[in-house]
């Protein structure tokens, strides 16, 4: 089985949230990148386990960005990832990523499409869905579970409320969420290993945007918490009911 | 501009999250001169009551093919609605149905997306949408290029509103084709309310101490129609199904009401919450994180605190 898996950059959980150049870019200044823990931890772990279950299986890694998007790509195959691409220009949104990306899907001929639910800095969640279109193949969104047997796919999916299972054939795309597969750590092996991994570079197509953030904003800060006594809880109950009108 | 909102729908009724879809689409339309009109595959029982939420006309498509929600196919079935309605705008509810199709729509359409909107559009220069990023952490001003644009509603941030129109039922016929995902089972979680529907969410964390100890929260949470989230080491740990986990690496919520049990309230679990109207901590440790960033808290040992709520919702309830 071929597996390609989408990786994306992203700034590290806890790192400050600001903007320069008059709101309207993310400051990068002393900000720490990650793999998207989406990608990282559901998205490529489980197409691990995939190939640890059938030897023959590649999985290809692949990430729209700059040289500056090198460490993650190596992290990524130092967690078992067999070569990756990347294709080089700078992400600006979801299409144009989707366009790119597509480019390389439809040369490597994959089975199986694994991207994160969302990128944890713009939340689109758009990518998976854009990429399914433009190689039109099916789409299951939000999954917590894949298996794989033979060419047929079955896989666990978000719905409201709860999950549903839906069985479908290969070759498809699908965006991993937590369910997945367990995070894991790169051992020293694998991060030797990485280094003489293939990262091929490659140019991007001639792509515009169809929507793109133009300005950004902090939300207003909260007025600070009103502190109730745990002896006087019928209080809190009655601000509630009164105040926020919300029991 | 003409509008059109897709109605999502489950166990025969319209999902919460479509009326608020509905009912913001309705506005967008308002605000822009056009009509609003809606577009349900299949057959809940709900349909005529759309009206009230403004919609003027609504398309329907009942199909064999329709059981499973494939993307694909349902994406075919929209584009020759919009081709036939003349839409300008197209809003989904930003759920799982919804995240699943508006991106192959949008490029099917070649549209631009605002994916996780929360707030109308402003079309006083350009069109330009605003969105939740970082988790709710920021926002961003998306501005939309493309002639036809696409816009998935966060659920909770557009209230539903109950006008007295009505809607005029349009049967729709397109070609179908034949989906390539079967469903083959279906499973719901503990809680009776959807995590990302309730308006109100009680959530705890490793301050339980274990499993055993869910009982007054779940209690709690009957009592106030409440869904139940939990932190995710209270997941990771399997003292919670991962379902139920918020956060940045799980799911966002923006209920009217948060209650935070025994969660110290880290930057990660934040993410996911702090889009709520009002947040609720309880917690042992003053100096808890979470506090800064709530409305109400006490500062208490939980297990002595929640046996409290629950018997004051109860007298204010008038349930003894
Ligand atoms: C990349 C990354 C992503 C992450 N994503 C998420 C995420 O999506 N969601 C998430 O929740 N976490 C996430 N985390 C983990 C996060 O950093 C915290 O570790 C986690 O939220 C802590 O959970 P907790 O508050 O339940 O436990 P703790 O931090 O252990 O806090 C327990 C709290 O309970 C209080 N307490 C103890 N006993 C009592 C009592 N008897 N009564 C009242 N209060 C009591 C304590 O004072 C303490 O504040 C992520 C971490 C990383 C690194
Ligand atoms: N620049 C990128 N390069 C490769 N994959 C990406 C990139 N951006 C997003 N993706 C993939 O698409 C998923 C959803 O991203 P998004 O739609 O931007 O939230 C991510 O989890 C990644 O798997």
């Amino acid at each position: 089985m071929k597996i390609l898996v989408c990786i994306s950059k992203t700034p590290d959980t806890t790192a400050k949230i600001a903007f320069t150049d008059n709101n309207t870019k993310f400051a990068e200044a002393g900000v720490q990148w990650i793999l998207n823990p989406y990608d990282e931890w559901y998205a490529l772990v489980r197409a691990i386990e995939l190939k640890e279950k059938d030897a023959s299986s590649v999985i290809h890694l692949v990430n729209v960005g700059g040289t500056d998007a090198e460490p993650i790509i190596r992290k990524a195959l130092a967690l078992g990832g067999d070569e990756a691409i990347r294709i080089n220009v700078t992400p600006t949104d979801p299409f144009t990523v989707a366009t790119q990306l597509a480019e390389v899907a439809k040369q490597g001929g994959y089975d199986l499409i694994l991207t994160g639910k969302e990128t944890i800095d713009y939340n689109n969640g758009s990518v998976g869905g854009m990429l399914a279109e433009m190689l039109d193949i099916p789409y299951v969104a939000l999954a917590t579970n894949l298996q794989i047997d033979g060419t047929t796919a079955t896989v666990k999916r978000e719905i409201e409320g709860g999950e549903e299972t839906v069985e479908v054939s290969l070759p498809i795309v699908i965006s991993a969420q937590k369910g997945m597969a367990e995070a894991r750590i790169p051992n020293m092996r694998g991060i030797m290993a990485a280094r003489s991994k293939p990262l091929k570079v490659v140019e991007p197509v001639q792509v515009e945007p169809l929507a793109k953030a133009v300005e950004f904003g902090l939300p207003p800060a909260k007025a600070g918490v009103k502190l109730v006594s745990p002896d006087n809880v019928e209080e809190l109950v009655r601000l509630l009911h009164e105040e926020a009108r919300i029991i | 501009m003409q509008v059109l909102v897709f109605i999502d729908h489950v166990d025969g009724h319209i999902k919460k999250a479509s009326l608020e879809a509905a009912s913001y689409g309705a506005k967008i339309a308002e605000q822009t001169g056009g009509t609003a009109e809606a577009v349900v595959l299949g057959n809940p029982a709900d349909i005529d009551s759309l009206g009230k939420q403004g919609i003027k006309k609504l398309y329907q498509l009942q199909h064999d093919n329709l059981q499973a929600i494939d993307s694909q196919v349902y994406t075919k079935i929209l584009e020759q609605v919009v081709q036939k309605a003349g839409s300008q705008v197209i809003v989904f509810s930003n759920n799982s149905t919804g995240k699943a199709i508006a991106p192959r729509l949008a490029v099917r359409l070649q549209a631009g997306l605002v994916s996780g909107a929360v707030a109308l559009p402003d079309t006083s220069n350009g069109f330009t949408v605003r969105k939740n990023v970082f988790s709710g952490k920021a926002f961003a001003q998306v501005s939309v290029t493309s002639d036809i644009k696409i816009i998935a509603l966060n659920p909770n941030s557009f209230s539903i509103t109950e006008g007295d129109g009505a809607t005029e039922i349009v049967p729709f016929e397109a070609t179908v084709d034949a989906p390539k995902i079967k469903v083959t089972g279906s499973t719901k979680t503990s809680g009776k309310v959807a995590l990302t529907e309730a308006d109100v969410v009680v959530s705890a964390g490793r301050g339980l101490k274990g499993p055993e100890n869910w009982k007054m929260v779940e209690e709690l949470a009957d009592l106030l129609g409440a869904a139940l989230a939990c932190s995710r080491p209270v997941a990771d740990a399997n003292w919670r199904p991962h379902n139920e986990h918020v956060g940045q690496t799980g799911i966002a919520i923006a209920p009217n009401l948060y209650i935070a049990i025994g969660i110290s309230g880290a930057i990660q679990h934040l993410a996911g919450v702090n889009r709520s109207k009002v947040i609720v901590v309880v917690n042992k440790d003053a100096e808890a994180p979470f506090f800064k960033a709530a409305d109400y808290g006490i500062v208490g040992d939980a297990f002595e605190v929640v046996p409290k709520i629950i018997d004051a919702v109860k007298k204010i309830k008038g349930i003894s």
